[in-house]
């Protein structure tokens, strides 16, 4: 008898235990977390930048958010944050939403529908007269098709868009797409924002810190389980390293830690946790097409027939980075095509030597060779993740008798010269917010998009991007998406020489940390983190 | 006394008007606007944003009216508004120059508690093996930058002591933050602790061979009597010149130790400011250190009559 009651006593503890983790999980305690850069400021929408992202999305709710329990952010993965349940319309042109009652923004006013419509209005580039919610709009291009949001009462919101948009709910399930508080002024939003998400931020002191402090009226019962998250704002990144071994912080920056720095993190903080991952950022060289001697496309295809892929990785990251091409491949990668084809890509060949001797061929051909090359300049970021692959780059173009020079641009200028089309060939660092073609590819190849900075303009691939973000069926979809890949590729747009493949590590007290394989740019609630100490 | 004085606060007053002026223009002269790096950042070609920002900070009106705004603003002790945090600039500057201050007079007690001392020693014993020792440590202190040795500082912590000093803004308590800035302290004062060393050892020896020294000796001075009474004093001079140009000129070994060793002052933040073209941070810090190093010359001057009763300064 004593042992059949033990039997269901240790059955039903693991029965719950099962159904239900936070059983196991401990309430309190502060998380420190360093953070690489002094953030421009702490609204998410109006800034492009993980140092914005990961330090305040905790303070923020979406309406829906990619499942922070799948490591890869994808379509079939959105579960429900500030909405209850959404459905579309027959046609898929009208997305309503219903919200979870009782939610309160940190000043204790109530989360309505108007807010997500003040949102959004704004972000559209239609306010409402009398609301100021934010003075920059990176990210407008995403919401092109967005015709106008309708509420129904306070817990009801729709959606009306002009054409069909399937990724228009993983555009709002993004770290980048929190709900703002119609009645917080955007000064306020930018120095010590109002939300309704699990942290309140306690404390924003300019270079120095932030201190986020546990919500006790979040609307998500028993979350979140840490008392506050410290952020101190560390620039350099070996001080980094070095308050993380030392355990003054319990992870480190988000794929802070290269391949060679890993050894050292590892034999210095031997049960330090590390995990490898693609961040969704990829380095691709900038062309200036519009001017010589990029204007001329045979020495566009010349540039890329030099470029030796296998060679970037093994020397960037000890072989670790991946190969692809305008989407992050498979299989991190949701809609990235698959290898065999991308090999058949320019640029992308196995076969080096000869496909050097093709763009040697065309260079001799327009009477370039050894003793008479072509002399350019390799643009970039005075920044060593920018400036390593640019003198891999001017390596790599000695080959092809292009003799080029690095030509290092200070960080504050380097957008307002590329901008400028003051450059001839710059290497680029392109961070994608979500795994998704409509976001990849209304932003930086969208003859219209204010961030296609290199002026990339192909009617038929505009046409192309439509096509692919209007259609419902996945397989369909896909190979649009890999047929757009290939024209990008052949008309040489802005190659891409790798996927960065990086590490984060915390510390073995820090548990339920799930680092997402396809964009380092969502995730960062820290509503299911909790510390074992 | 009195007419030089006046003459001196009087020269002190102009050159800070044609620094605020200097200050000023050069800034503008800077490629990019706060417009063009908060909009750009993103990588966003927002003209019509770039538009409204620069409108709504006033860096479209004319110049002169924005360099009179600044000027009566700061003679009301109104610093205007950062352009980056939104906040009054004296917010964001106050608490950080107390930081800094502290800071850099810690790293200036380190440098003349080793220099001095060790400039003496090393011309005492001249051309002995501590002499040798010494000089081959003041080289290595001018030639070693804050950097690496900031680092190198770090490294050899975590290894001996499993930690780091990384600032606390809630450390109270005099030792407490004497323990927490030794470190940097250390590593920005080395560099000057060389200079002065050097300095101490080149003047002392020119000041040994004077003949009232060997006078001194003669009349059976004892040797403590004669480097420390005598030839010290005089060898002073030049030092406490450079001592005061070091405690103004800190700043620049600031910027790199506040950076290595994370410390939130008014050097780390001079620098992003001026990556954010932030004009009312950059103007009123710029102008503060020209404040100090324009003072610390008066003081310097003042210092020579304390040490050189020969010196008087007269009409």
């Amino acid at each position: 008898m004593r042992l059949t009651t033990a039997i269901w006593a240790a059955g039903t503890a693991g029965l719950l235990t099962i159904a239900s983790p936070s059983f196991a999980q401990k309430q309190g305690g502060t998380l420190n977390m360093p953070l690489r850069d002094n953030p421009p400021s702490a609204s998410i929408h109006e800034e492009a930048t993980i140092s914005v992202v990961q330090p305040f999305m905790a303070v923020f709710n979406n309406l829906v958010v990619f499942d922070p329990n799948q490591k890869a952010n994808s379509p079939d993965h959105i579960v429900p944050d500030l909405a209850d349940s959404w459905s579309w319309n027959d046609d898929k042109t009208k997305l309503t939403f219903k919200l979870h009652q009782g939610v309160k923004w940190h000043d204790g006013k109530p989360f309505t529908a108007k807010d997500v419509k003040c949102t959004f209005d704004a972000l559209k580039g239609t306010p409402d007269e009398g609301t100021d919610l934010m003075r920059k709009d990176p990210r407008k291009i995403w919401y092109i098709n967005l015709k106008e949001v309708t509420t129904n009462g306070d817990n009801e919101v729709t959606f009306v868009l002009g054409r069909p948009q399937p990724s228009f709910l993983s555009m709002l399930a993004a770290g980048y797409s929190p709900i703002y508080s119609c009645h917080v002024p955007s000064r306020e939003m930018r120095t010590k924002p109002i939300g309704t998400g699990p942290f309140k931020i306690a404390e924003y002191k300019r270079n120095e810190s932030i201190k986020l402090v546990r919500n006790p009226d979040y609307f998500k019962k028993g979350k979140p389980h840490l008392d506050a998250i410290e952020w101190k704002i560390v620039p350099n990144r070996s001080t980094r390293m070095l308050g993380f071994v030392s355990g003054q912080f319990d992870m480190t920056f988000d794929s802070d830690i290269s391949f060679p720095m890993l050894k050292d993190v590892m034999s210095q903080k031997k049960d330090a946790i590390c995990e490898a991952r693609p961040s969704n950022v990829n380095s691709n060289i900038l062309i200036n097409r519009d001017s010589p001697p990029f204007n001329n496309p045979e020495i566009r295809r010349a540039l890329v027939d030099t470029l030796d892929i296998k060679a970037f990785n093994e020397i960037l990251s000890q072989g670790h980075n991946l190969d692809g091409a305008a989407m992050l491949p498979p299989p991190n990668g949701v809609w990235g095509m698959p290898a065999d084809m991308l090999a058949t890509l320019p640029g992308h060949s196995t076969d080096v030597e000869k496909s050097r001797a093709e763009g040697r061929k065309i260079m001799e051909k327009l009477g370039y060779g050894p003793d008479k090359p072509l002399k350019v300049k390799v643009a970039t970021r005075n920044i060593a993740i920018y400036r390593d692959p640019a003198v891999i780059l001017i390596d790599q173009l000695k080959k092809v008798y292009i003799e080029a020079e690095l030509e290092p641009i200070d960080t504050t200028v380097w957008y307002t010269k590329i901008q400028r089309k003051d450059y001839q060939l710059g290497m680029n660092l392109t961070g994608v917010g979500v795994d998704d073609p409509d976001v990849n590819f209304y932003e930086n190849f969208y003859s219209k998009s204010l961030r296609n900075y290199t002026g990339y303009n192909n009617p038929d691939v505009d046409k192309l991007i439509d096509q692919q973000s209007a259609e419902t069926d996945i397989a369909k979809r896909k190979k649009i998406v890999w047929e757009i890949e290939k024209k990008l590729a052949d008309d040489v747009a802005r190659p891409v020489i790798g996927y960065n493949v990086d590490n984060t590590c915390w510390s073995p007290q820090v548990k339920g940390v799930k680092l997402q394989v396809n964009s380092i740019y969502n995730g960062w609630r820290f509503e299911d983190i909790w510390l074992d100490r | 006394m009195g007419a030089y004085l006046v003459r001196r606060l009087f020269l002190m007053a102009v050159t800070l008007v044609g620094m605020s002026i200097l200050i000023f223009v050069l800034l503008r002269l800077v490629p990019g606007n706060i417009a063009d790096i908060l909009v750009d950042a993103t990588g966003n070609d927002d003209p019509q944003e770039k538009a409204r920002i620069v409108h709504d900070l006033g860096i479209d009106r004319p110049l002169v009216e924005q360099y009179w705004q600044w000027i009566n603003g700061l003679a009301h002790g109104d610093l205007g508004y950062a352009f980056v945090s939104e906040r009054p600039a004296i917010e964001e500057i106050a608490p950080r120059i107390p930081i800094s201050s502290k800071l850099a007079g810690l790293a200036i007690f380190f440098a003349v508690l080793l220099g001095v001392p060790l400039g003496v020693v090393s011309a005492v014993r001249q051309n002995s093996g501590l002499d040798y020792g010494l000089r081959v440590l003041s080289l290595s202190g001018l030639s070693l930058p804050a950097f690496w040795l900031g680092l190198l500082v770090l490294m050899a912590s975590v290894q001996w002591f499993g930690t780091i000093p990384i600032y606390d803004a809630d450390a109270h308590g005099f030792f407490t933050q004497v323990k927490m800035l030794a470190l940097p302290a250390i590593v920005v004062g080395f560099r000057s602790s060389a200079l002065i060393m050097r300095l101490t050892r080149s003047s002392m020896l020119e000041v040994l061979r004077q003949d009232y020294v060997r006078t001194a000796r003669s009349k059976g001075a004892s040797n403590a009597s004669v480097n420390y009474d005598h030839a010290l004093r005089n060898a002073l001079l030049p030092v406490v010149t450079v001592i005061g140009i070091e405690a103004a000129f800190l700043v620049g070994g600031l910027i790199v130790t506040e950076t290595v060793f994370n410390i939130p002052g008014v050097a780390r933040f001079l620098v992003e400011a001026i990556r954010w073209r932030d004009y009312p941070i950059v103007q009123n810090l710029t102008m503060l250190i020209a404040v100090v190093v324009v003072t610390m010359n008066f003081l310097v001057d003042m210092a020579y009559m304390v040490l050189d009763p020969r010196i008087k300064f007269g009409g």
